[in-house]
């Protein structure tokens, strides 16, 4: 799936919840449904320093394409992670890149994405695609 | 005079707010007070009727500002009871004054010196410490605190000796709201020869404290902890001691006479008032103090202290809540975690419903390392707080519970 179609079933999908405690919910479901990251590679470097909950980020390539697995202690924080990892997961390095984050206000999450919001969350999306461009060069090796 | 917690909401306006749809419900007071109309209205009139710098025109508007300014400081003495006007510093606001202080000592302290900090200080009472210890040679050492979040006192004993130089503890633990006994701290510390500085950062909305009678050497805090501004605060010294520090920051209004040769400061305060301060900030702080003290302290205190009771009771009915700082001396402030569940969590769901708390380490991490977590939710009440209030914080944490677990 492309990733301008994957964000745009993302903010239909957040468009049947009207009420904040819906979206809310369903964002929790989504961080309880993410799949666990191997516990070996919640490592010190793999720590996305946020202020107030960890978020672990692991990337790795697969045919050609960059496979994100991630964590966090906190389960609001777990569930934009699971979308972010949705949108940014299996797709190629120049993707990632280039792909814009306009989703986040669409869906509704935007205040969590704000970057004096003390969660981790705006570093985690450069780290991500600090990994995309890192892959990117060693491909072009 | 009867207290009257509606009437006293109407001189604050933020609190008229609505967030997320909600009336505002603001229990981050440990973080900064809201302020009244009165503080809000000496602020626009200064900056409306006689704005101008201080201390050396000799225009009419200046000479006005001087002496608003200067009235100020004559009512934080009183309020501290603090026995002359020079001894009374106006910074920038506590961290200011802290590291005002800790400069000075790296002129009195060597290698083999000891000074003494609490286990449950905020980080601006910890660094300029360690910074002071890296550049004396001097040794940072640590009172340890308990379960219950109090400080070890035979602990504390063992660790004076004639090394100890300096000890400085809070009044109040920010991020758990306990009294610690500044009375019997100081008198030790004196036994041993240490000078004492206590930071009253937390305390000062709560605890109207006099500085004379306790003996204290140095006292810091800030007005907007109290209803007043933000970005103005006050250093208090002994005399003895503010005349031996040296200079803090060099420049306009601290010195008696300038040559490319030398320059000779300027007596107390102004010896360490370099620059031109904030005005507007140190005359609304006189206001703030003024007003709170039209309330009075005690019976600030013994409302907020039923609030804390009954806040305390309603929270411990839901399951899995742990209240970290239980001691029965503390200020309305309770610190607490849900079973399992991250307090940024919590933070993120009872703000949705208007509710503002703080969640996080409280910038004081040594408190969390010693619970082992990684933080805590904070509802920090005001006299201007309600039971009403307290009732929407619990439907809340109830609800981020039931979403959350």
């Amino acid at each position: 799936m492309t990733i301008t179609t994957i964000q745009e079933e993302l903010i239909d999908e957040f468009s049947l919840f009207d009420d904040w405690m819906d979206k809310y919910e369903h964002l929790i479901e989504l961080g309880k449904s993410l799949p666990l990251i191997d516990a070996s590679l919640k490592t010190e470097e793999r720590l996305i320093k946020g202020c107030q909950s960890k978020v672990w980020l692991h990337a790795e390539m697969t045919d050609g394409k960059v496979v994100f697995t991630a964590d966090s202690d906190a389960i609001i924080t777990k569930g934009i992670i699971a979308v972010l990892v949705r949108v940014f997961s299996n797709q190629l390095p120049e993707t990632i890149i280039n792909a814009d984050t306009s989703f986040i206000d669409e869906i509704g999450l935007k205040e969590h994405l704000s970057p004096t919001r003390a969660n981790g969350l705006v570093s985690m999306i450069k780290q991500m695609k600090l990994y995309a461009v890192a892959f990117q060069a060693q491909q072009k090796k | 005079m009867s207290f009257d917690v509606q009437k006293i909401r109407e001189d604050f306006p933020i609190l008229k707010r609505k967030v997320n749809g909600h009336s505002l419900v603001y229990l981050d007071n440990a973080a900064t007070s809201q302020k009244p109309q009165a503080v809000i209205d000496c602020m626009v009139d200064y900056y409306s009727n006689y704005n101008a710098n201080i201390h050396r025109g000799v225009h009419t508007l200046s000479q006005e500002a001087t002496d608003a300014y200067e009235v100020a400081r004559k009512k934080i003495q009183n309020h501290f009871g603090i026995t002359h006007p020079e001894e009374v510093i106006f910074t920038s606001g506590t961290t200011h004054a802290i590291n005002l202080v800790a400069n000075g000592f790296s002129s009195f302290l060597k290698k083999g010196d000891e000074v003494l900090v609490s286990a449950m200080e905020h980080h601006s009472n910890i660094v300029p410490w360690q910074m002071l210890c890296e550049r004396t040679g001097a040794t940072l050492k640590v009172i340890p605190m308990n379960e219950t979040g109090e400080l070890v006192m035979e602990d504390f004993e063992k660790l004076l000796s004639e090394s100890t130089k300096l000890v400085f503890v809070n009044h109040v633990s920010n991020a758990l709201g306990t009294i610690n006994p500044i009375e019997e701290i100081i008198i030790k510390a004196h036994k041993v020869g240490a000078a004492v500085l206590i930071d009253g950062a937390q305390s000062c909305a709560h605890i109207k404290p006099n500085l004379n009678a306790l003996d204290v050497d140095f006292y810091v805090t800030s007005a907007h902890k109290m209803c007043g501004p933000t970005g103005v605060g006050m250093l208090y010294g002994k005399k003895e001691w503010l005349e031996k520090l040296p200079p803090y920051q060099g420049g306009g209004e601290m010195i008696k006479e300038v040559t490319f040769e030398k320059t000779t400061y300027a007596g107390l305060p102004h010896k360490f008032e370099a620059g031109t301060p904030n005005i507007a900030g140190g005359i609304a702080f006189g206001a703030a103090i003024d007003y709170l003290n039209e309330i009075g302290f005690k019976e600030i205190t013994a409302y907020e202290d039923g609030l804390l009771s009954y806040a305390t009771l309603e929270l411990l009915k839901i399951e899995g809540l742990k209240i970290y700082g239980t001691s029965k001396n503390k200020t309305s402030v309770i610190s607490f975690n849900l079973d399992g569940i991250h307090p940024y969590d919590v933070g993120t769901i009872v703000d949705k419903l208007g509710i503002a708390v703080r969640t996080g380490h409280h910038c004081a991490q040594p408190i969390m390392d010693y619970y082992k977590i990684p933080g805590t939710v904070r509802a920090s009440f005001s006299f201007y707080n309600t039971k009403e209030e307290v009732d929407k914080l619990v439907e809340a944490v109830k609800r981020a519970k039931m979403m959350l677990s």
